[in-house]
């Protein structure tokens, strides 16, 4: 290592046209936002939104058909501090500054739910789309249990959530903010309160219903100025009635039923709770081949009767290669509970391809649910600079339904497991086996008879007399 | 081999010597390695005389002549091929060149030399030509630090700085690391100084490999080092001890391992924070180094680039900073050319360099340049293939399949290819077929398939045999000893009968 060499030789550059032009370079930009959510059980849900948007033309080499939809999935993998670390370092201000400030990864993991997303896509820059520029948004979601790590109190604070308080705003963020969601509890101060008080309230609807939320602004520097650092801190007054949540107008579940290790059906169950909208829903199954679908065994039923979905489409699998695709467009009617359900066998795999733990189960994917679902109240057209970033991911057009997607939970599924010790206890047997009866055959057929003296001594014989000695029976 | 053309103008040298032209004289070299390691280097010398066109271009040069324009004139209608030379010589009082120089070495493989009158004319001149054509392709240190990976240490490559090993391609990344955004909000037009700067550069460089650039801004990245006070300046400092330290922190941020299949050359412009401004790079004896940057060999150069700080006054942090990519890219090319390895020539006494082209890189740097790299990447396929020789024969438990075989037979071909294009001066050809042996040794080295059978061990068919085996051989060999036993009774009894 060493300092730069003398440049007498080769400055030689200046050769280069004129002086530096000074365009003006492409704008990026970046907002960021937290969302709390406190939770009628007492628990608090919180999700970071980042989103950075670059306003230059990235090169894309050959256009790809945007038609073509590539799917993959681990259901086996869980996400851990290793997914968050390079997740956080695509943030500008990463842990330094700003909301990232609060990512810290032995809180974030300490909880009941945790989700992570990226999503990159191009967006239009004007109404007629003659620029594109990229847009890469971040997403963190997490539930804190009021028992795990509230320890019991239902009292929450940025502090008590994730160790650390908001300091300053990221200096390259335009905006950066905080909404708490104080839908029920706006009116009466009396049940929750939030404390430093907000100046400013946002309404919306969000997700088909009215939400109003309270805006703390980063960027403001009264908020930050007066005690140096953000601590929010929600108080429950009267402790928060048990009450149910609103039962959300889409949900669904997935099951596998059956016994044995050769047979099993796959069911889907989707509930539409709206009480008199039904809408269509995009369900999206990929199943593993070792699972060998019977297709013709498809049936979906809601209330009882047979629904034929309006668009079916179906890949087989081909095994080792390819899995099961299955993907359809089901109407599901109002207040109604429909059953996808469709049978499957179990292969029997080759024994190298087993994992080290068979017998733990083998994973099927979650299916993916699409829905553009009604609102039950109208919302008005997105506009994507002014809206908070929460209300952008999806947006739709028109604002009487919203777009929703779903997964199901992923599910384990025993397949048929050899006794991977069978191979040593056939060599065991075989050559014990073999050893014993060959061995005996041949010293038969080969054994030599001699005639022996018969012994006058000997110590079994000595034995044996003394014990018929005690017994009082004459000698041998 | 190098092909040098000497082309000699009517008053170079004597008359009777001029008759004898043209003719070739070989002028070879050893250079002695290590272990028993040489490398032969010849000068292939072919002596002509100037043509008509030649002769007007060298004699109308302008008097306090550089030479450029002559050589602009004498523009060969065939391009040279790569690796050779072209020599003039011209006569003892021409005043193409400065009065007390001997010789002016030009950026396109050419050269121009003073003829003298003198009966050893040719000798003189010979001894001369040579130690030019030396510096301007072949000299020992290059093949020395060409082949500092396969040579031992010693005292070759030590304190030779190493240049970059030879690769398919190299992918070079411009960082801006910006640790203090609340006081610097700094912009750079690292595109367009790319474009007109770097790109010449890479496109002439363009024979040795692949090469793509990219760039990124950092925040919040700090150097791991803390730099001290200096009160006599009133600035900061770091010293030419800790710069080792520096990196290290700042290369885990910078991603460059990621995604990529050509190794990565770094190049980061540091702004320092305000708390921490100016500050400066000192040697080793206490001063200022002038342009405040340092590189490390076979990774990347570092800049610091002090704010002014005049921008300060009378504006609200943060100030906006635009930094002049001039500075900067002039040290970074200059850190580029030492990262490749394409140093200061060692040039004869006398002797005027002329300065380099617009890209940076004379030509006849680029033709040194692929001549290490051909005899590194020869070493490099050699030493393979002579590994995995040695591995098959102490495991034999590896399965070589056919595309491994033809690899294998390929990257053979391919060294000996490029060997004979070497002795014959093609330099061009060598390089690629040198390129084409590493890769195919490499590809059969690390084939996956190689390693399906490695854990079949010994014993594990020796656990599966003997349980079976052994309880059935036991009886029968017990017999066999019993037979054996009668017989020899057997033999004894009719000799004791008898």
């Amino acid at each position: 290592m060493a300092a730069a060499m003398p440049l007498a030789l080769v400055v030689l550059l200046l050769l280069g046209p004129g002086g530096p032009a000074l365009a003006e370079p492409p704008r990026d930009s970046l907002r960021e936002e937290l969302v709390i959510t406190p939770l009628p059980s007492g628990d608090v849900a919180a999700t970071f939104q980042f989103r950075t948007r670059w306003d230059s033309e990235l090169q894309r080499k050959g256009d790809t058909d945007h038609y073509f939809l590539r799917y993959a999935v681990l259901p086996r993998e869980v996400v851990c501090t290793e997914n968050l670390t390079p997740w956080k370092k695509l943030l500008p201000c990463s842990s330094k500054a700003g909301l990232s400030v609060l990512l810290k990864a032995d809180r974030l993991f300490h909880t009941s739910y945790h989700s992570q997303a990226v999503h990159i896509r191009p967006v239009c820059r004007n109404t007629r789309c003659t620029s594109i520029s990229w847009e890469l948004r971040q997403t963190l979601s997490v539930v804190f249990d009021a028992f795990i790590t509230g320890q019991g109190k239902k009292d929450w604070s940025l502090f008590r959530m994730f160790s650390r308080t908001l300091t300053e705003p990221c200096p390259l963020a335009s905006e950066s903010r905080v909404y708490v969601d104080i839908t029920n509890y706006s009116q009466d101060n009396e049940t929750l309160e939030v404390n430093p008080p907000p100046t400013t309230t946002y309404q919306d609807v969000i997700l088909g219903t009215r939400r109003t939320y309270a805006v703390y602004d980063l960027l403001d520097r009264a908020m930050i100025n007066n005690s140096r650092n953000l601590n929010l801190q929600l108080k429950w007054k009267k402790p928060p009635e048990n009450e149910a949540p609103l039962v959300p107008f889409l949900h669904a579940q997935r099951y596998v039923s059956g016994y044995g290790l050769q047979k099993g059906e796959l069911s889907t169950l989707l509930y539409n709770t709206h009480p008199y909208r039904a809408f269509p829903v995009l369900l999206l199954d990929s199943v593993p081949w070792y699972l060998r679908l019977y297709v013709h065994t498809l049936t979906i039923t809601s209330k009882g009767k047979e629904n034929k979905p309006s668009y079916i489409h179906y890949q087989p699998a081909q095994d080792r290669l390819q899995p099961h695709l299955l993907e359809m467009l089901i109407q599901l009617p109002a207040n109604s509970v429909t059953k996808v359900s469709i049978q499957f066998e179990r292969a029997l795999l080759k024994w190298t391809e087993y994992t080290p733990d068979p017998n733990h189960g083998f994973y099927v994917s979650p299916s993916v649910l699409s829905a553009l679902v009604p609102s039950m109240v109208a919302a008005k057209p997105v506009d994507w600079e002014e809206s908070p970033l929460f209300n952008t991911l999806f947006p739709v057009s028109d604002g009487s339904s919203y777009f929703v997607r779903l997964y199901t939970e992923p599910l384990l599924v025993n397949l048929p497991t050899p006794d991977f010790s069978m191979p040593y206890n056939v060599i065991c047997l075989t050559c014990t086996v073999v050893a014993v009866c060959y061995g005996s055959f041949y010293n038969l057929l080969t054994r030599t008879f001699h005639i022996e003296e018969p012994s006058t001594g000997g110590l079994a014989k000595r034995l044996a007399n003394l014990i018929r000695r005690a017994r009082g029976v004459p000698p041998l | 081999m190098v092909p040098v053309t000497v082309v000699f103008t009517r008053e170079s040298v004597p008359l009777d010597d001029q008759e004898k032209l043209p003719f070739t004289v070989v002028h070879e070299r050893e250079i002695p390695l290590k272990y028993k390691m040489k490398i032969k280097c010849r000068f292939q010398k072919a002596y002509r005389r100037a043509l008509d066109h030649e002769e007007e271009a060298l004699s109308s040069g302008i008097v306090q002549g550089t030479g450029r324009e002559a050589e602009a004139m004498l523009a060969e209608p065939q391009e040279q091929a790569e690796g050779s030379l072209t020599v003039y010589v011209i006569s003892e009082h021409s005043s193409l060149l400065p009065q007390d120089m001997m010789s002016y070495i030009g950026p396109k493989r050419t050269a121009v030399v003073r003829g003298i009158m003198h009966r050893e004319a040719f000798n003189i001149i010979g001894r001369r030509i040579v130690q030019i054509a030396q510096a301007m392709s072949l000299t020992e240190d290059v093949l020395a630090a060409a082949l500092a990976d396969h040579l031992p240490e010693d005292k070759w490559s030590s304190d030779k700085r190493r240049p970059l090993k030879s690769s398919l391609g190299y992918e070079i990344t411009f960082s801006l690391l910006n640790p203090d955004p609340r006081s610097h909000d700094v912009h750079w037009d690292i595109e367009g100084a790319v474009r007109r700067y770097v790109q010449p550069f890479l496109n002439a460089l363009s024979v040795a490999g692949n090469f793509s650039v990219d760039s990124q801004i950092l925040y919040y990245a700090m150097l791991g080092v803390n730099p001290r006070f200096d009160p006599a300046s009133s600035s900061y400092y770091l010293d030419m001890h800790s710069l080792p330290h520096v990196i290290n922190p700042v290369e885990s941020r910078l991603g460059s391992s990621a995604a990529s299949l050509y190794p990565v050359l770094n190049f980061l412009l540091y702004v320092p924070e305000l708390a921490h401004s100016p500050l400066y790079i000192q040697d080793k004896d206490g001063a200022p180094v002038a342009t405040n940057a340092f590189h490390s060999p076979r990774w990347g150069g570092i800049m610091i680039y002090n704010v002014d700080s005049k921008a300060y006054n009378g504006s609200e942090l943060p100030v906006r900073v635009e930094v002049d990519m001039v500075r900067v890219m002039e040290v970074f090319l200059a850190q580029l050319r030492l990262l490749f390895g394409i140093a200061q020539p060692h040039v004869p006494p006398k002797c005027l360099l002329s300065g380099p082209k617009s890209e940076g890189l004379m030509t006849w740097e680029l033709d040194r340049l692929l001549w290490a790299r051909s005899v590194e990447n020869l070493a490099t396929a050699t030493t393979t293939l002579t590994s995995l020789a040695q591995l098959l024969g102490k495991i034999s438990n590896i399965v070589i399949k056919d595309d491994v075989a033809s690899e294998v037979y390929r990257a053979v071909a391919a060294v000996q290819k490029a060997a004979e294009e070497l002795a014959s001066g093609h330099l061009a050809s060598a390089f690629v077929a040198s390129q084409e042996a590493v890769t195919s040794s490499e590809r059969a080295f690390f084939d996956p398939s190689l390693l399906h059978l490695l854990y079949f061990p010994d014993d594990q068919k020796f656990a599966i045999y003997i349980p079976l085996f052994l309880p059935m051989a036991v009886p029968i060999l017990l017999s066999l000893v019993k037979i054996f036993l009668e017989t020899r009774k057997s033999w004894k009894k009719p000799e004791k009968v008898d």
